[in-house]
């Protein structure tokens, strides 16, 4: 099986934030809901560079190590995903996540949330695939069709890659080796422990 | 002429602005650009990669916080296991000194004489603190055990709403606490100010561990001094900890993270402090209950564990007329 992960390469990322629109449209998210976003560096000085970042899917994820109703799963691909029905809102993920990925409808009385929320790398969550249950909580499961998440797909510098973690970053090394430079794999050694050497 | 000179002028420029342009190319974009090898190695505890963001939550502006995972860590591991122990390890203790000191009895016997110990505020006072800790105590305890004891008991979907319920039920009756905690603290206070005699009722283990050993105690003996201030201070811990955490927007995220761990390890430690007292106060001893219970304790229970307070009590009763304790 893949190891599904994302990469952004911050030296082709424009900062046009399709890829945060794109998301918000395919899954229909709620209003104050970003499940990617894309993060300015350096912004205005020299050197400057635009990051997309969205949940990183980790290997270990602290998400899962810390919910006390133990709600999320790695699926097979190795995508992090988590059970509406049994989350309870309590913020523990939002803390515990380096990537800023857990958000929640609500900011109410007495720290009420609702069900937390957070890309599914296009892969829906523990509702049978492709039904109206999994698309209204998770939105649709582009995973199931058999394609890769939108926001990479509709990339249009392709500076965002998702797919196979070993072949999207041989992809990058490529890039990297050809023009000669490379800010890095952002959140790689947070999310997997390791980062691409080139 | 004219026309003439500004060609001229002109193809000047370009010749002058050539050189300029070649040079402009030869320029390394990256050559300082940010890179994640950098802002990583320049990053300092409870500092995180940021930048700028045009959605409006501004918090999304952090790109990635390291010491998330630190919080992760502490809490699975130290308050996981200090809650743990600090429980498990209580009621050993507890079933130990149970086997061996069995439950310590009235040595004279009931006298089938009363005395009022706690008025009904008091007892008012007490309930509402104990009640609602108690149900405080099991829906934090589940949200840190939960998941290993409970959760392969009932599935998922149950201790989903179990616990869904249980975060209500927490939320709610903190409040339920915070008051009891500070009626208690109003009515008990002055008899909670250490004595002279509170050293030899130490001196002596409170008596607790021998037979027919009587130490000197007041209305509250030298335990139930430590277990009113370390009640009192850990309720404040509890309560303020628990505020900020009821109102997760007013504070960031590493304090949030930090209040998290106070919460959890106060709670612990005070949950295993409440096991002792509710088991003295009950199963261990004799006569004990009815403090809490009815307010009216026998007579020679209160002689031999409280002997300072009904000499108080009993000659005031001569002066007044009246049992009732001084509040």
């Amino acid at each position: 099986m893949a190891r599904m992960k994302f990469l952004c390469d911050a030296d082709r990322c424009i900062e046009c934030n399709a890829c945060v629109t794109a998301c918000k449209n395919e899954h229909e998210v709620p209003w104050g809901i970003n499940r990617r976003r894309v993060v300015t560096l350096n912004d205005g000085l020299p050197g400057e560079r635009s990051v997309s970042m969205a949940c990183m899917h980790c290997t270990d994820a602290p998400c899962a190590s810390v919910c006390p109703v133990s709600c999320f799963y790695t699926t097979a691909d190795g995508v992090v995903l988590h059970s509406k029905d049994t989350c309870i809102g309590c913020g523990y993920c939002f803390y515990a996540c380096p990537f800023g990925a857990p958000q929640y409808p609500q900011t109410a009385n007495f720290g009420t949330r609702g069900k937390m929320d957070k890309c599914t790398y296009c892969a829906g969550g523990p509702e049978a695939d492709m039904t109206m249950a999994e698309y209204q909580k998770y939105g649709s499961n582009r995973l199931a069709e058999g394609k890769l998440p939108l926001c990479a797909e509709m990339c249009s510098t392709k500076a965002l890659l998702a797919g196979d973690g070993d072949i999207i970053a041989e992809i990058y090394k490529e890039r990297v080796v050809t023009r000669g430079y490379g800010s890095g794999a952002w959140g790689w050694r947070t999310a997997y422990g390791d980062t691409i050497t080139v | 002429m004219k026309h003439v000179l500004s060609a001229l002028a002109f193809a000047l420029a370009l010749t002058l602005a050539a050189p300029a342009m070649v040079q402009a190319q030869q320029v390394n974009p990256t050559a300082n650009s940010v890179t994640e090898d950098a802002l990583f190695n320049a990053l300092r505890p409870g500092q995180e990669v940021a930048g700028r963001i045009s959605i409006p939550d501004a918090g999304a502006a952090g790109l990635i916080k390291p010491d998330n995972k630190g919080w992760a860590a502490t809490h699975n591991t130290t308050v996981k296991s200090l809650t743990t122990w600090s429980i498990a390890g209580v009621l050993v203790l507890l079933a130990l000194f149970y086997v061996v000191r069995g439950r310590i009895r009235i040595d004279a016997g009931p006298s089938g004489r009363s005395i009022t110990r706690f008025a009904g505020i008091e007892r008012f006072a007490h309930w509402l603190m104990a009640g609602s800790f108690i149900v405080l105590a099991l829906t934090g305890l589940n949200l840190v055990l939960g998941r290993t004891l409970v959760l392969p008991l009932v599935g998922e979907g149950g201790f989903g709403t179990l616990s869904a319920y249980g975060k209500i039920a927490h939320n709610y009756v903190g409040w339920a606490f915070m008051i009891g905690l500070a009626l208690s603290f109003v009515l008990w206070v002055g008899r909670n100010i250490p004595r002279a005699h509170d050293m030899t009722w130490i001196a002596q283990g409170g008596g607790l561990l021998k037979k027919g050993v009587h130490p000197p105690a007041g209305k509250f003996n030298a335990g139930q001094k430590l277990i009113f201030w370390l009640v009192t201070l850990g309720g404040i811990a509890l309560s303020v900890t628990g505020y900020f955490l009821l109102f997760p927007g007013t504070i960031g995220q590493a304090d949030w993270q930090f209040y998290q761990l106070i919460h959890g390890i106060v709670s612990a430690l005070l949950t295993a402090i409440i096991l002792a007292h509710i088991y003295i106060g009950s199963v261990g001893m004799e006569g004990a209950f009815d403090a809490m219970g009815s307010g009216e304790v026998d007579l020679n229970w209160a002689k031999e564990h409280h002997p300072l307070w009904v000499e108080e009590v009993q000659g005031k009763g001569a002066a007044h007329g009246s049992a009732h304790p001084a509040e």
